[in-house]
């Protein structure tokens, strides 16, 4: 059916051979891999992929799925910063791909993908393997951006992590905060726009206030941020001034904006930040840099990336506006105003994901619609959240629903909304991982 | 005939012939269930596949009837009954994709 377009299907469909034509659009032999089977492949086994890879079977379970994902375990980003805050471990929120395999029927490879040879339909493993597609979808996450901050580089994750990939990188900043003494400086530089999980730095700036207070409570926080504001960030210190004293002289928090906040230079060795436009330097006992992102890197190794470094898609079907049959989902994509988040990646998933169904069986894709949550906890007992809707527009772009979604009201309780999150994280990784 | 009732009929017309059973496409792609389905997969996030909630604190929509959801979401987008997230979603649908949502959870797995 790849390549046959509406219009040919209409002809074949409309005309005197309907079923000659539409056993055609159906069960189309596809010429690229010699298959007569539909055959979907999905890069990248996090919130995007793993939805995608499920949904497509549950949708139509005779569609041959392959998941290609280099890591046996998935740790997810949400509930990481609660890791930091000593409120779980890492394996609570690490899951397998066993039910992915056994129960919903997806071939699941673990393999890195080399090269995506898009011309011919097929993906090409670095084991040397050949998978061909009718359809592929590239949900590869963020990559960083190592050029933008002078002094920091890949191979510095080691001493200063990101921790903006949920796993190991969680476990070493524990450690580090764990380890520093009593009456240390945290200091931690969010991102500039647009990145993965815009309200997650201040999550973990609250996480770790936490953990400081129960544990180090000499301890100070400073956030040297690249912008001027950040999401959530009424409700963020409205709880920062309920739980750790924001805005009085023994806050344990403070927040930097840019300009003056805006890191440009780090001496590794030292743990020293340099910002603003007078490079002040600000020594660290435990340094924490989430570098600029974009897309995955396979994303623009294949020219899935405009200038902007993310990928261009159609909201209907989030098929590639660059490459055809090729649909990217997630982070990597251009998704605003719907924001880089495991809700979202979620969400747009499904809709891809039924959009291929459809479009494999030579249905035109039906009208989508999307939802986002993103909680955040600020202490134990302490959630906030902002909520969205979003359908497509009639220029085909995706829009907010008009009346809905919002912050957390100001007087609303902390504490449904703390349950909410934790339970919102249970039900989503099983929702993809179960 | 438009486009969709074409591709639509065409389709179960297909379906049958290659025996397989008509509902699994008009569901997959049926006016009403298509919305429903669509909108009711956005819930999962929050309440579990198929509505289903492996959690105590959000409840599984599964377990509700059909009027129920229908009513429950009116209320919340009507603000007459207060919530903290529901009530900031339900405004973001009509209430003909409400009582498509609603089918969806009253009939998916059942």
């Amino acid at each position: 059916m790849n390549k046959l377009n509406r219009r040919d299907f209409l002809r074949l469909a409309g005309g005197a051979s309907v079923v000659s034509g539409l056993s055609l659009a159906g069960c189309a032999s596809n010429p690229k891999t010699g298959s007569s089977s539909k055959k979907v492949v999905v890069i990248g086994g996090g919130f995007g992929g793993g939805t995608a890879a499920k949904y497509i079977k549950k949708f139509d379970p005779s569609v041959d799925v392959t998941l290609i994902e280099y890591q046996k375990t998935y740790t997810t980003c949400p509930g990481s910063n609660w890791v930091l805050g000593g409120l779980k471990d890492l394996k609570s929120i690490t899951h397998t791909y066993d039910a992915m395999k056994n129960k919903h029927g997806v071939n699941v490879i673990h393999g890195w993908v080399s090269v995506i040879d898009a011309e011919n339909q097929k993906v090409q493993l670095s084991s040397g393997e050949s998978i061909g597609y009718d359809r592929l979808i590239v949900s590869p996450g963020i990559d960083f951006k190592f050029d933008t901050i002078e002094g920091y580089s890949e191979k510095d994750v080691g001493s200063v992590p990101h921790a903006w990939k949920a796993g190991p990188q969680t476990t070493l900043l524990r450690n580090q905060l764990v380890a520093m003494p009593d009456g240390g400086t945290f200091v931690i530089a969010p991102p500039p726009n647009p990145f993965r999980c815009p309200p997650g730095p201040y999550e973990r700036v609250s996480m770790v206030a936490h953990y400081f207070k129960q544990h180090k409570p000499k301890s100070k926080i400073l956030v040297l941020d690249a912008k001027p504001k950040f999401s959530k960030q009424k409700l963020f210190m409205k709880g920062w001034e309920d739980l750790y004293g924001y805005g009085t002289d023994n806050s344990m928090i403070e927040w930097v904006g840019a300009p003056d906040g805006k890191v440009t230079k780090v001496d590794v060795k030292t743990k020293t930040a340099y910002a603003g436009d007078l490079e002040e330097a600000v020594k660290a006992d435990v340094l924490n840099i989430i570098p600029a992102q974009k897309a995955g890197s396979i994303a623009a190794a294949t020219g899935l990336t405009n200038d902007s470094g993310w990928c261009p898609v159609d909201p209907k079907t989030w098929e590639s506006t660059l490459i055809p049959n090729v649909h990217v989902i997630g982070d990597s994509a251009i998704q605003s105003p719907l924001p880089k988040s495991g809700y979202a990646a979620n969400s747009e998933a499904k809709v891809c994901a039924a959009a291929i169904v459809d479009l494999l069986n030579g249905r035109e894709p039906g009208e989508p619609s999307w939802v986002n949550t993103c909680y955040s906890l600020v202490g134990p007992k302490y959630g906030i959240s902002v909520a969205m809707v979003y359908d497509l527009t009639k220029e085909g772009k995706i829009g907010k629903v008009k009346g809905s979604g919002g912050l957390t009201a100001m007087d609303a309780s902390r504490r449904k909304e703390a349950n909410y999150s934790e339970n919102w994280l249970i039900n989503i990784s099983n929702d993809i991982f179960g | 005939m438009t486009l969709k009732s074409l591709i639509t009929t065409t389709s179960i017309a297909v379906c049958s012939l290659m025996g397989l059973h008509s509902i699994a496409f008009a569901d997959s792609h049926g006016g009403a269930n298509h919305m429903g389905r669509t909108i009711g997969v956005s819930c999962a996030g929050c309440h579990g596949t198929d509505g289903v909630s492996h959690s105590p604190h959000l409840r599984s929509i599964s377990e509700l009837s059909e009027e129920k959801i229908v009513t429950a979401l009116k209320k919340f987008k009507s603000g007459e009954r207060k919530g903290s997230i529901m009530n900031r979603i339900a405004k973001g649908y009509t209430d003909e994709q409400i009582t498509a949502v609603a089918h969806y959870f009253a009939t998916v797995n059942k």
